[in-house]
């Protein structure tokens, strides 16, 4: 059923009779020639994507829940492409064009929003550091703009400038950056993918690989074994706990990062605002709830809740810029799992086993990729080539010494 | 999270900073025949377990010790604390 302006309005006159259930609930089938783990964002657009530009029908993708239950439904939803490295910028610029294309292309309104994002400048070093950054986004064909603190109060009225310890030095925006409602970025991909003969296949937990003479001929599922030519993993935090099952270690720990959201309150802030001297970043949802969230907790975990320190570590932060927050009460906190790569940066790679594939390492900053990481991902299942924005995302560049540190901090992932 | 200190008792995780697994404390030989391969698994590689980890802990704003905590990374409960020298010395190293 394509949705429209006119499909909404003859709803509405018949009673809203007409709706039909948005994907279908197959029993999975013996053998697919792609099978992918994980009903996240970057599952289902790899679905999407492998069926609709790469012309594969026979694929699956198996979720252990329910789809959009993992981190795709628990982010705060910020997409921007203004990173600094070679190996990251054009992925992420290929990503932000998908997303403006995105709603189009998947007849589904995912509510992209191009809202803005302010990264705020507090000392001479990063205002030097962030010209470099602005440089190299526009090299990388994105877009960046140097502003001034005159035209930051003018803009965002409400921003503490002159805290004396970090005091607003000006900021570097990208305009085209915003935000999505996520949920809907994995209802829009799978309702596409169902309607181009994907099956999703939900409540099916991945309980083994089966590998023969090095060749991987399918997954060992809670429902029964399925046989697959190919199999690409997508479980974001639970990588390490999925692979292992292949007997692979990785260069991944998984970790917890918070968000939270207040009362919902009229429209007070216009775009995504990061705060430059500690973590801390807001934005406000369409419903109007402030939505904002800081570092990770810094230490391993699965549990998608985090402890108290970083609740006050977030809330000072916003108390230092945004302290009209202070007045808005908390209404729900979460956590989701983080699959922290060891330089910061993913992964989408082929493995050292014929036949499966890995698709990880998205740290917290994974929803921005997920149209370009499906992409991506199914460009390597269905050619088993490289996409040319993804060709530094090697599994062995970790051996071979070729990271991409944008944060420059090295082999600890709860810094990056 | 309160991390019970063999030395000074119950206190405050937000007191400690986290480096990781404790394998960390093994460091392979540099002059081992196959020394690149170890120190690409040391460095790089993690078991990353669903369930009770070895991790070591640092109390910078305490005693600046180096504690091996065993936790689990599912409930965040912590089942022993121990002193990562005492560790490191079990394991036969001289400090
Ligand atoms: C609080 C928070 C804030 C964030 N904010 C942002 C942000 O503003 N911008 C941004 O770009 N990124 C952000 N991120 C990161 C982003 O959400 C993730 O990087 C991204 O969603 C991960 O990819 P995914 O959507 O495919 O993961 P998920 O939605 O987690 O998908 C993985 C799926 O795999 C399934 N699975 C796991 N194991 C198995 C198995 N054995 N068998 C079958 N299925 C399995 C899981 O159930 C899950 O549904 C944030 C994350 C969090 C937690």
């Amino acid at each position: 059923m394509r949705y429209s302006g006119f499909r909404v309005i003859k709803e509405a006159l018949t009673g809203h009779k007409g709706w039909k259930p948005v994907w279908r609930d197959p029993e999975p089938a013996s053998h697919y020639d792609i099978v992918i783990v994980g009903g996240g964002g970057h599952g289902l657009a790899t679905a999407h994507y492998l069926a609709k530009e790469f012309g594969q029908a026979r694929v699956a993708v198996i979720e252990k829940g329910w789809i959009g239950g993992g981190n795709v439904g628990r982010n705060t939803t910020i997409i921007r492409s203004n990173y600094l490295l070679d190996g990251n910028e054009p992925f992420y610029e290929f990503s932000l064009k998908l997303w403006e294309g995105l709603e189009q292309d998947l007849n589904y309104n995912a509510m992209v929003s191009q809202r803005g994002i302010l990264n705020l400048i507090h000392s001479d070093g990063q205002r030097d550091a962030f010209i470099r950054r602005g440089n190299a986004m526009i090299l990388n064909g994105a877009d960046a703009d140097l502003m001034t603190t005159e035209a930051i109060k003018k803009k965002y009225p409400f921003l503490n400038t002159s805290d004396a310890r970090f005091p607003i030095q000006g900021g570097l925006a990208q305009h085209r950056g915003g935000t999505v409602r996520h949920d809907a970025v994995a209802w829009g991909y799978a309702r596409s993918a169902d309607s181009h003969g994907v099956d999703i296949i939900q409540n099916c937990e991945v309980t083994g690989f089966r590998i023969e003479n090095g060749v991987c001929k399918g997954v060992e599922t809670s429902r029964g074994f399925i046989g697959a030519g190919k199999v690409g993993c997508a479980v974001a935090g639970s990588s390490g706990r999925l692979l292992s099952l292949a007997n692979m270690r990785l260069p991944i720990e998984s970790h917890v990062l918070q968000a939270f959201v207040t009362e919902g309150l009229k429209p007070v802030l216009p775009g995504v605002i990061t705060f430059g001297a500690g973590h801390f970043y807001c934005s406000q949802s369409d419903k109007g709830g402030l939505v904002f969230g800081g570092n990770l907790d810094g230490y391993n975990s699965y549990a998608q809740r985090g402890n108290l320190p970083v609740v006050e570590d977030v809330c000072e932060g916003a108390m230092a810029i945004l302290p009209m927050l202070g007045r808005a009460r908390i209404l729900r906190m979460w956590g989701g799992v983080m699959d922290m790569s060891m330089d910061g940066s993913p992964i989408i790679d082929r493995t050292h086993i014929d036949g499966l594939y890995f698709n990880g390492g998205w740290c917290y900053g994974g929803f921005k990729a997920t149209p370009a990481s499906g992409f991506a991902f199914a460009h390597l299942l269905a050619r088993d080539t490289l996409h040319p924005t993804a060709t530094a995302y090697r599994l062995d560049r970790f051996r071979k010494g070729y990271l991409i540190d944008e944060k420059g901090v090295g082999n600890q992932p709860n810094l990056h | 999270m309160i991390i019970d200190h063999p030395l000074l008792g119950p206190r405050d995780s937000s007191e400690f900073t986290y480096l990781g697994d404790a394998s960390l404390i093994d460091r392979p030989d540099p002059a081992g025949e196959d020394a690149s391969s170890d120190f690409y698994d040391y460095a790089y590689l993690r078991d990353n377990p669903a369930g009770w980890h070895k991790e070591l802990w640092f109390h910078e704003a305490g005693d600046r010790s180096w504690l091996v905590v065993t936790r689990n990374t599912v409930t965040h409960e912590i089942s022993k604390v121990e002193l990562a020298s005492d560790v490191a010395r079990a394991q036969g190293r001289s400090k």
